[in-house]
């Protein structure tokens, strides 16, 4: 089970003056789904590198405190064996497709082939994975000549057919159009179901409202806020340590102030509307 | 002074029919945000308006001159355009570097260089990065660099190609306020956008494209209330317009106090 104990845990890379994360003490459950939002520039990327074991295997620099991954810390992890129960789908996609394989079998199926597993087993476990992606009719398509769509969804199947219990993705729709957008969180749909752990940072804060578990909000290389979804997102205090928030939610906020609440703040759209409903019905009653 | 499109098409040297017959104006001091799916030909057309792009055939017209007759170099001073990729745009080995490049290049007086590169600084919000290499910062940092060396060059018309990719609250509000003190100071300024959060709390007229053309052209209450339309460019109406939909209330809804105050 893929759990991560981080304990006081202080990052600086080399030749920089700043800690990048400043004593950072929180646990991830396994299953969960975990979003983390906040500024720019505010540690979440290299939160996500730690845990990954980027830091310190490749990004050396000074590192404090306790981060355990299924019991073993950190810095005992080989990098390869990490590789096999952590995948982390970067902040661009397009460049994760290695362009080196002529088909998209053959390119979802590379990372099985370096683990070395049976011939049929990576038939069976690719066949699966692009199933569950809705790329089966593309197996035989050159990876190089999809759409940007299909792509996408080519470099997530790569990473999920090796089946790690957890999932890192870094904004993985800052760069795409809404039609895009929807591809990839329609995949991250998937993978909630398959009761992976998933971290996930995103700044489009409607689709975090949507899937995530639990939020955590970084600022300055800290924590400023974390819990649960609900709890978190509908504060209005993550906007002052400058995270967004659901416009549903400021919604739901200027309701309270202009003397018309509704009985919870809303973060997500459907939520919105059932509120407002209740409160006509309500106030018929 | 305007851009006046007048039934221009452009085709790319391959062959490639990007723009088919559209005709559009943009007059002084507007706030335009041009909206549609990829491939609806949105980039090509403010390429267009900068004279990156000269018409295959039809017409550009800037302040009365026909981008035919002048240079992308002259037009550019009175045009600028903000890459989607600033990478296109950066080769300079400092922020402060980049951003005199083009008053330095005019040969401005070194008063004139500090006072634009002030002002572009101030308007981008990067006070604190002017002495770092722009590939040192991040992504968005980094479009906000590409943006300030445009304004020190203090065109009339401003485009903005995707200006709130990777943004946090922060970038996005100094977006905002660019916008507002931009306009204040006389510049028109366009943005293309697939963030239509932004597009309708910052442009009052909104263009959206589709299949090569211009589809529709008003206020944002015109397009984002018209369902036909947000099919055809395959855009979606910004939350609160989609809560008041849900809701069944009438009145173009598209903005928090409005709701707030309907209910």
């Amino acid at each position: 089970m893929a759990k991560i104990e981080l304990k006081n845990v202080t990052y600086k890379y080399p030749f920089t003056r700043d800690f990048a994360l400043k004593d950072i003490t929180y646990t991830f459950n396994p299953g969960k789904f975990y979003g983390i939002i906040g500024e720019n520039g505010g540690g979440k990327t290299t939160l996500c590198n730690l845990i990954r074991g980027l830091i310190p295997h490749f990004y050396k620099g000074k590192l404090k405190g306790d981060a355990i991954v299924n019991g073993i810390d950190i810095r005992d992890w080989d990098l390869g064996e990490l590789s096999a129960q952590i995948g982390y789908v970067f902040e661009n996609p397009f460049t994760q497709i290695s362009g080196i394989k002529p088909t998209v079998f053959e390119e979802v199926a590379m990372g099985l082939e370096n683990l070395g597993v049976p011939k049929e087993e990576i038939i069976e476990k690719v066949m699966n994975v692009c199933k569950l992606l809705k790329i089966e009719e593309l197996i035989t398509n050159n990876p190089n000549e999809l759409s940007g769509g299909q792509r996408q969804r080519v470099a997530f199947a790569s990473i999920i057919s090796m089946d790690t219990e957890m999932l890192i993705i870094d904004e993985p729709t800052s760069q795409l159009d809404p039609e895009g957008t929807e591809d990839v969180f329609e995949i991250i749909k998937t993978l909630k179901r398959s009761d992976k752990t998933i971290l996930l940072v995103e700044h489009k804060i409607d689709m975090i409202a949507e899937y995530c578990d639990e939020i955590i909000v970084m600022k300055e290389g800290g924590i400023a806020f974390a819990g649960p979804t609900h709890e978190i997102l509908g504060n209005a205090q993550i906007m002052e340590a400058g995270a967004m928030m659901p416009q549903v939610a400021i919604f739901g906020h200027e309701m309270q102030k202009a003397g018309k609440p509704l009985a919870v703040i809303p973060i997500t759209l459907s939520e919105a509307t059932a509120q407002v409903k209740k409160r006509r019905e309500d106030n018929v009653h | 002074m305007s851009i006046e499109i007048n039934n221009a098409s452009f085709t790319y040297p391959n062959g490639y029919v990007a723009l088919e017959n559209i005709s559009v104006t943009i007059k002084d001091g507007e706030r335009v945000a041009i909206v549609g799916q990829n491939g609806a030909g949105k980039t090509t057309a403010v390429k267009m308006m900068n004279g990156l792009n000269k018409p295959s055939s039809g017409d550009v017209i800037i302040d009365g001159v026909n981008t035919k007759d002048k240079t992308t170099a002259t037009i550019a001073k009175s045009v600028g355009y903000v890459f989607q990729n600033p990478d296109d745009q950066i080769f300079n080995q400092t922020v402060r570097a980049e951003i005199e490049y083009m008053p330095r290049y005019f040969k401005f007086s070194e008063k004139e260089i500090e006072q634009r590169v002030n002002y572009a600084v101030e308007l981008a919000g990067i006070e604190k990065f002017l002495k770092i290499n722009p590939y040192d910062l991040p992504f968005p940092v980094r479009k906000f660099v590409t943006i300030a060396a445009v304004i020190v060059s203090k065109p009339k018309y401003i485009i903005l190609d995707e200006p709130t990719a990777g943004q946090d609250k922060h970038g996005l509000e100094i977006l905002s306020k660019m916008i507002d003190r931009l306009q204040k100071d006389g510049v028109t300024v366009l943005t293309i956008t697939h963030d239509m959060e932004f597009a309708v709390n910052n442009f009052h007229r909104i263009i959206a494209m589709a299949h090569k053309n211009i589809i529709a052209d008003g206020t944002p209450q015109e397009i984002f209330w018209n369902d036909k339309v947000l099919a055809e460019a395959r855009i979606k109406k910004p939350i609160i317009g989609e809560l008041a939909m849900q809701l069944a209330l009438d009145g173009n809804i598209l903005f928090c106090d409005e709701l707030v105050a309907k209910l």
